[in-house]
């Protein structure tokens, strides 16, 4: 307890940011992205010494701090990370920078105030930093519905065209969820004996009723959040008219709160239900990545083909966690980490684009890739990241996916399998329609089509590329991190690994 | 036959409501001896001063727990907690009562008997200073919601309820602008308010029939051991609860709320949604929690069908709407609905959720109806939606404020509202009311609809010609603001200074 209080000032720091950043005048622009960008990477040098600071073989939840807020109702300012949480917040550190840089121009055109933009993004970060270092389910509502907020005038006010109607829509789903939560929370505080501690809700005994009702709550929350067939809609949305950064982050980071929370809350806290409700959440994974995928392939808009994509992603997400063996729960985590690398990648290289050309239909692309080479390979790159092709890291955690689940449940192993077809198809279709083939004639005419990849742009792709490849390779320091979380959370669950006990009786 | 005595009476226990009544009767009479030209300064100055001084009474009488004037007036935790939430709501009604820079002359009509039309009202509608009778007219009607809450036996409080809806009644029809629509809306709060107030007497007269008394000490007395017939007990009590649910404008007593917030003046408007609510749903706490505790399960799925009706029509009719004011109307519809499922939860922790929603609730309101008057053009309060088209471009400040007040009645966490809704909500599943929750949640989401739309309309659309300038607010309007926002912050972040005085508060003298 005596060390540096990482996980509090890492959650208020980039609110602090915030306010300093949306105080500047509106005539400064260059000073907010500069100030926003070296806040971020500050943050990022904070993230490394916490993660040096963790100690992954060390207890579940750790770096915990806990400061007095509501004593009346047992409300704590508690923060604790475990494993699954702070790789979250490594790749919150690593996005957010990235992000900022690939949105430096994005404001400029919109008529609205740019440092407000950038106040907004670092904003958006502090409460998504704060929703994974919560240990006090409190706390963790409080972050889970303050984050509409800054999203919500980030899609609505730099968005596209529709943008009003996809921001709504993003409000009001993920309150529907959120007002749920809100009143399972309330329940689990009335049955666990006045206290929202996580650590101590999970010693709480309920009965089987209560439980599934509360799981319920928690659990439509987070598979709107996700977003899980047949929650899904607002995503292809609010994806499709988010601006290039917002849109990163909603599908890179925002999403995984909901298998995080999944992960933390659901399964932990309602361990009997989670078992109970498992098949329904398997079936509903497959279908999402079968229905989502096929979708995907019939897109002609680029962004939101990349929110369909992701809706597929996190249909084998669901279908790791619910599996129930250590292996498939770990590729899990390890898809939430390389999601948010390749698909974030997938959506800034699409919005470089769709930045270039003036808009988001694959028919007004083809042949793009003779008038910008550069850009066109970094294309085909993140969408082979995106449809896991060996070598990158998606592949890792989407084999480890698989292999987990075919261990238990076949039929879900195998359906699922096909989703990996379809992907190819959605993916090198959408590179063929888009960078490959006879040019299209009115590209010659674009003005911003004779400019290939610049400077910054490969300072904002690089970094993820090296690590998509890296991870392909060598995803130990990740999985070392987050294994033993996965273990203890499939041990709440009373999962067993089928492997080992196969042994044994063969033993016998 | 007995001689008649004089009671008792703890002077300093009931002192907040004598300084409230004696000033008003000096404003009564400052109205006939100060020169036109300085009654403005010198009735809120007055009115300030009272409501300030009541203010400081009530707090030197925080730990006052007694029964005076014959059992008539019960001080005690709630009473105290309530009246000390009326005066400092009052204080920042009456600030923006006294507001006088956004219009020339004030909110105010001078002369509210000239015919709407006339010569002489278009004259007195340009410059002429405002009526300066609304100040003492506001401190009966605070005087009377003071004794609304403290009231311990039931003739006491019909006097008291009369006593605040009167001046209520004429404070409506004294809009500056749109008369006429003022003048309906007073008239049509009259006449549905003197039914209201017709059913409360008669039902006080059925309770004194079943009980032989009109205290709720002896109303509890009996409920628990007469063996009369409980018909006339439990006809009293329905006729009695109409009465008060009219005033906190439960569904479906509900009818008259959207015309009258939209016909009164803005600040009596802010006054009525944030001090009636409280008075009422003190006197609705004392009435149940005192009287009729024995006859809980009896009562609770009736009020309970209540609460789910106000909250799911007050939530969906907010919906349709296109003016500002009678949004916010069916809004405080919908809240009285959350406010009666914190009545139901019944116990310690339903009083004190219920204490602190509506103070939360009434601090964030008068923001609300501040922002609101000072949104305007040239025919005055641009009240239409399609109005606030573009606000946030064009004073980023105002719609700023505006957005976090309505994302406060939405229930997002850090403001106020989330921490009353969570308040109420709680309280509920503990004492087993889980069906009101979840029908409080899904109002929430219906909810939150017209309160995004609004917020939509002044950020994401583009301004056009018509949108309204924002007003320079005078000082007044700036501290109203100021208050009720700061407040919604406040206790959005830090809620423990007032949850722990609610639940201190939180229990009835018998």
């Amino acid at each position: 307890m005596s060390s540096f209080p990482y996980l509090s000032v890492l959650t208020v720091a980039p609110l602090v940011g915030a306010l300093v950043v949306a105080f500047l005048p509106r005539s400064r622009p260059e000073l907010a992205k500069w100030l926003t960008l070296a806040w971020s990477l500050g943050i990022l040098a904070l993230t490394v010494a916490l993660w040096l600071a963790f100690d992954a073989g060390g207890e579940r939840l750790q770096l915990r701090e806990s400061y007095p807020w509501i004593p009346g109702w047992g409300v704590n300012f508690t923060f604790a990370v475990d494993g699954i949480a702070l790789v979250m917040l490594m790749l919150i550190a690593v996005l957010v920078p990235i992000v900022i840089l690939a949105a430096w121009h994005e404001a400029d055109a919109s008529g609205r105030s740019v440092p407000v933009y950038f106040a907004l993004l670092l904003a958006l970060e502090s409460t998504m930093i704060g929703v994974f270092a919560a240990a006090d389910v409190f706390l963790f509502y409080v972050f889970f519905e303050v984050m509409l907020v800054p999203m919500y005038f980030l899609i609505g006010s730099y968005g596209g065209a529709k943008r009003q109607y996809a921001a709504v829509k993003f409000f009001l789903y993920s309150l529907v969820g959120g007002l749920f939560m809100l009143a399972a929370v309330i329940g689990l505080w009335v049955a666990g004996g006045k206290t929202f501690d996580w650590a101590a809700l999970t010693q709480i005994d309920m009965s089987a009723g209560t439980e599934r009702w509360l799981f319920l709550g928690f659990f439509l929350a987070f598979a709107i959040k996700a977003p899980f067939f047949p929650f899904h809609t607002w995503l292809p949305d609010a994806g499709g008219v988010a601006p290039a950064g917002a849109g990163a982050l909603l599908v890179g980071i925002l999403d995984k709160v909901g298998t995080f929370g999944i992960l933390r809350y659901c399964l932990p806290l309602f361990p009997d239900a989670s078992r109970y409700f498992a098949p329904l959440a398997l079936v509903l994974g497959v279908i999402g990545i079968i229905y989502a995928a096929l979708l995907a392939v019939g897109q002609n808009d680029l962004k939101r083909l990349v929110s369909y994509t992701s809706i597929a992603h996190f249909g084998f997400i669901g279908v790791g966690i619910f599996a129930f063996t250590t292996q498939a729960g770990t590729g899990a985590v390890l898809y939430m980490v390389n999601h948010g690398l390749a698909t974030g990648l997938l959506f800034l290289v699409v919005g470089m684009l769709v930045a270039r050309r003036g808009s988001a239909l694959i028919s007004d692309f083809g042949g793009a890739g003779k008038y910008v080479p550069l850009l066109a390979g970094v294309l085909f790159f993140a969408g082979l990241a995106s449809l896991a092709m060996p070598g990158t890291a998606p592949f890792v955690s989407e084999f480890l996916v698989l292999i987990g689940t075919f261990t238990v449940n076949k039929p879900i192993a195998i359906i699922a399998t096909l989703g990996i077809v379809l992907a190819a198809a959605y993916v090198l279709w959408m590179v063929q329609r888009t960078v490959q083939g006879t040019p299209n004639p009115a590209l010659a005419e674009v003005e911003g089509m004779r400019r290939d990849i610049t400077l910054r742009e490969k300072v904002v792709v690089a970094p993820l590329i090296a690590m998509i490849i890296v991870f392909g390779f060598y995803p130990k320091p990740i999985t070392d991190v987050i294994n033993p979380a996965v273990q203890a959370t499939m041990q709440d669950v009373g999962a067993t690994d089928p492997a080992p006990t196969a042994i044994t009786e063969a033993a016998k | 036959m007995d001689e008649l005595k004089a009671p008792s009476i703890d002077y300093a226990a009931v002192a907040p409501i004598l300084i409230l009544f004696g000033a008003a009767c000096l404003g009564v009479v400052t109205e006939a001896f100060v020169p036109r030209r300085a009654r403005h300064a010198v009735q809120l100055s007055l009115a300030l001063l009272a409501t300030v001084a009541g203010l400081a009474m009530v707090i030197t009488q925080a730990s006052t727990r007694v029964t005076t004037a014959a059992g008539a007036v019960a001080i005690d935790g709630p009473a105290v907690f309530l009246q000390g939430a009326i005066l400092a709501l009052a204080l920042v009604s009456l600030l923006l009562m006294g507001e006088r820079k956004l219009e020339a002359g004030g909110a105010f009509v001078p002369q509210a008997a000239i015919t709407v039309g006339s010569d002489a009202d278009v004259r007195q509608a340009a410059r002429t200073p405002g009526l300066t009778e609304v100040y003492p007219i506001s401190l009966f009607a605070i005087a009377g919601m003071l004794l609304f809450v403290a009231a311990n036996d039931l003739l006491t409080m019909f006097i008291a309820l009369e006593v605040f809806s009167l001046p209520l009644y004429l404070l409506c029809a004294l809009a500056r602008r749109r008369r006429l629509l003022s003048q309906e809306a007073a008239l049509k709060y009259f006449l549905l308010g003197s039914y209201a107030s017709a059913f409360f007497l008669f039902g006080v007269a059925l309770i004194y029939g079943f009980a032989g008394a009109v205290d709720l000490g002896s109303v509890r007395a009996a409920a628990a051991e007469s063996d009369r017939d409980p018909l006339l007990l439990y006809a009293g009590l329905a006729m009695l609860s109409i009465g008060l649910l009219f005033k906190t404008a439960a569904v479906p007593f509900h009818v008259w709320t959207p015309d009258v917030y939209q016909g009164a003046p803005t600040p009596v408007t802010a006054f009525m949604a944030a001090c009636t609510k409280v008075a009422a749903f003190g006197a609705l706490l004392r009435v149940l929690y005192v009287g009729f505790n024995g006859l809980s399960w009896d009562f609770t799925p009736i009020l309970g069908v209540v609460a789910v009706l106000t909250m799911i029509i007050g939530a969906v009719l907010a919906v349709t709407q296109t003016d500002i004011k009678r949004l916010l109307a069916y809004s405080s519809i919908a809240n009285a609905g959350y406010l009666l499922v914190g009545v139901l939860a019944s116990g310690e922790a339903g009083l004190a959720s219920t204490m602190f929603y509506l103070v939360a609730y009434g601090f964030t309101v008068i923001g609300a109806f501040a922002v609101v008057m000072l949104v305007r053009d040239a025919d005055g309060e641009a009240g239409h939606l399609s109005r606030w088209a573009g606000l946030g471009r064009r004073s980023p400040l105002i719609a700023g404020l505006f957005t976090f007040i309505l994302l406060a009645f939405a229930g997002i966490p850090m403001t106020s509202g989330f921490i009353s809704k969570f308040a109420v909500f709680g309280a509920a599943i503990e004492g087993g009311q889980t069906w009101l929750v979840i029908a409080g949640v899904i109002s929430s989401i219906v909810l939150a609809f017209p309160y995004l739309r609004v917020v939509v309309m002044m950020w994401l659309s583009d301004p056009s010609e018509a949108t309204p300038t924002v007003s320079v607010p005078g000082v007044f309007t700036t501290a109203a603001l100021t208050i009720g926002v700061a407040m919604t912050l406040l206790l959005g972040v830090a809620p423990s200074l007032l949850l722990d005085l609610t639940s201190g508060a939180a229990e009835f003298v018998q």
